[in-house]
């Protein structure tokens, strides 16, 4: 499945707007991702290990908060995930 | 959402109205009440920049009744590649000087209040209870959650708009029935981590896309027509000319909205945002990277000290200005670590001081002991140090 990168995060990807992984559920798709991109982990986790409050997770167009399996719902190939962070700009 | 719905207490149009407002009295979806209803209508803008230019021209040209401005900023020359009601002649000037000008030459009929001021804790309630919406064109976390606050507080729809680079939000938030900010975001980011567009670039004509989204909204609101941003949350790829729409809800436990609220004032936003004022011995230290100054840098250098310098900007910037830095362009750096020494110290610097402040806490993240952040970067230099130095 495809993650995409928000620009805020792209210096950790080296500069990629989307990964490509493979997994079977959410969780294991952002695991998969940091194992990627090792310090992508400490922006979208907490030292517990909980996705940060400032960063939002949709599967394709739905919040993944509000999903009834919330990071263990199943993905397929064709869906995809987008972390969506906080902009501020407006200046 | 506007308190006048009896017809009968709208104003009435003028002879000038109805010439002015005519392709709008054809539309179905506008017409005479529709009109009436604009005139009216009462709308805050915070922010006379980058999506304030758009909107509040939009709204004056609409015929929205009172418009009111909320800036306290001056005009500068790197503002007019996108804060379009602003000109050249006003560069030095108050923006909300330049921008009731310039709105008030648009459409004479509007009443155009000003806020000079910095919207704060403090103010905010008094300012935003005479206003029937608020179109937020702020460019900071803090306020944005501020006003956030008070519109839900206040029971004012807040039309959401956000740029970074090349990508927008927009959305409506503190509507009775749908989700506000903090349903979103209900924790703002590290400060450092995002960008201002001073620190990360903005494309010109984004504020002016998205700016007009939230004029459009505003709009649909007062008018009652439409398919509003409630509960929808609008991504702009300018880049790649792409429009994605993710679903918002509502969140019952959201500390502002919900059900059952424990943000029932307005707070510290400074602090929730974890912006800390600097303690006097801390004043060198930021995010716990040591600051060097331009000058600093130039005394040890003049000493004959060989400084590690790693300029951490695009190489179209170096091709502009350099001060000998070794170039290892941001997005870069992860990649490129065994080039930058780990037994020395190593001073970073970029053009503002704002993205090699997060390349070295990145590296100090990544076990380097010895970073220390070039404070100001080029433009600091050329400033202070060498004015032949090109700023850009």
């Amino acid at each position: 499945m495809i993650i995409y990168i928000p620009t805020p995060l792209r210096v950790y990807t080296g500069g990629k707007d989307s990964v490509e992984v493979e997994a079977p559920t959410v969780a294991q798709a952002l695991e998969a991702l940091t194992q990627a991109h090792g310090d992508l982990r400490k922006h979208l986790f907490t030292p517990e290990g909980k996705l940060r409050a400032f960063v939002n997770l949709y599967l394709n167009d739905e919040d993944v908060r509000y999903l009834p399996a919330r990071e263990a719902s199943v993905v397929t190939a064709s869906d995809t995930l987008s972390i969506i962070p906080s902009i501020a700009g407006g200046c | 959402m506007p308190t006048i719905t009896e017809s009968t207490a709208l104003p009435e149009l003028s002879t000038d109205d109805l010439s002015r407002y005519s392709r709008h009295l054809i539309l179905p979806e506008v017409g005479m009440e529709g009109q009436r209803r604009l005139k009216a209508a009462r709308v805050l803008c915070v922010g006379t920049g980058g999506l304030g230019s758009p909107l509040a021209l939009y709204l004056t040209a609409a015929g929205i009744g009172t418009l009111g401005l909320v800036d306290f900023d001056v005009v500068d020359s790197s503002n007019l590649q996108r804060q379009i009601i602003h000109s050249t002649k006003d560069i030095g000037r108050k923006k909300i000087d330049s921008a009731e000008e310039k709105l008030s030459a648009l459409n004479p009929a509007i009443d155009i209040v000003k806020h000079e001021t910095m919207l704060s804790s403090a103010n905010a309630l008094e300012i935003m209870k005479d206003y029937d919406i608020v179109a937020d064109g702020t460019d900071n976390f803090p306020t944005r959650y501020l006003v956030n606050d008070a519109c839900v507080l206040l029971g004012i729809p807040n039309v959401y708009g956000s740029i970074f680079r090349f990508e927008g939000q927009a959305s409506v938030f503190a509507t009775k029935a749908g989700p506000c900010y903090r349903c979103l975001y209900p924790e703002p980011p590290p400060p450092g981590l995002v960008p201002s567009c001073a620190e990360g670039g903005v494309l010109g004509i984004l504020p002016g896309l998205v700016g007009v989204i939230q004029a459009t909204e505003v709009i649909k609101l007062i008018l009652g027509k439409g398919d509003s941003l409630v509960g929808r949350l609008l991504l702009v790829d300018a880049l790649n000319m792409r429009f994605r729409e993710l679903k918002l809800r509502k969140n019952p436990e959201c500390p502002v909205c919900g059900t059952n609220p424990t943000v029932t004032a307005l707070i510290d936003y400074e602090h929730f945002c974890g912006i800390v004022p600097g303690t006097p011995q801390e004043k060198n230290l930021k995010n716990g990277i040591p600051q060097i100054t331009v000058k600093e840098l130039k005394a040890r250098r003049d000493a004959g000290e060989d400084v590690f310098l790693l300029d951490v900007r695009e190489p179209y910037e170096f091709q502009i200005a350099q001060i000998g830095g070794k170039l290892i362009p941001q997005n870069d750096v992860p990649q490129r670590l065994t080039e930058i020494p780990r037994d020395r110290e190593v001073v970073v610097h970029c053009r503002s001081g704002a993205r090699s402040q997060r390349i070295a806490e990145f590296l100090k993240q990544s076990g380097y002991t010895q970073v220390v952040n070039l404070a100001g970067g080029i433009l600091a230099w050329s400033d202070e140090v060498d004015p032949s130095v090109q700023k850009y």
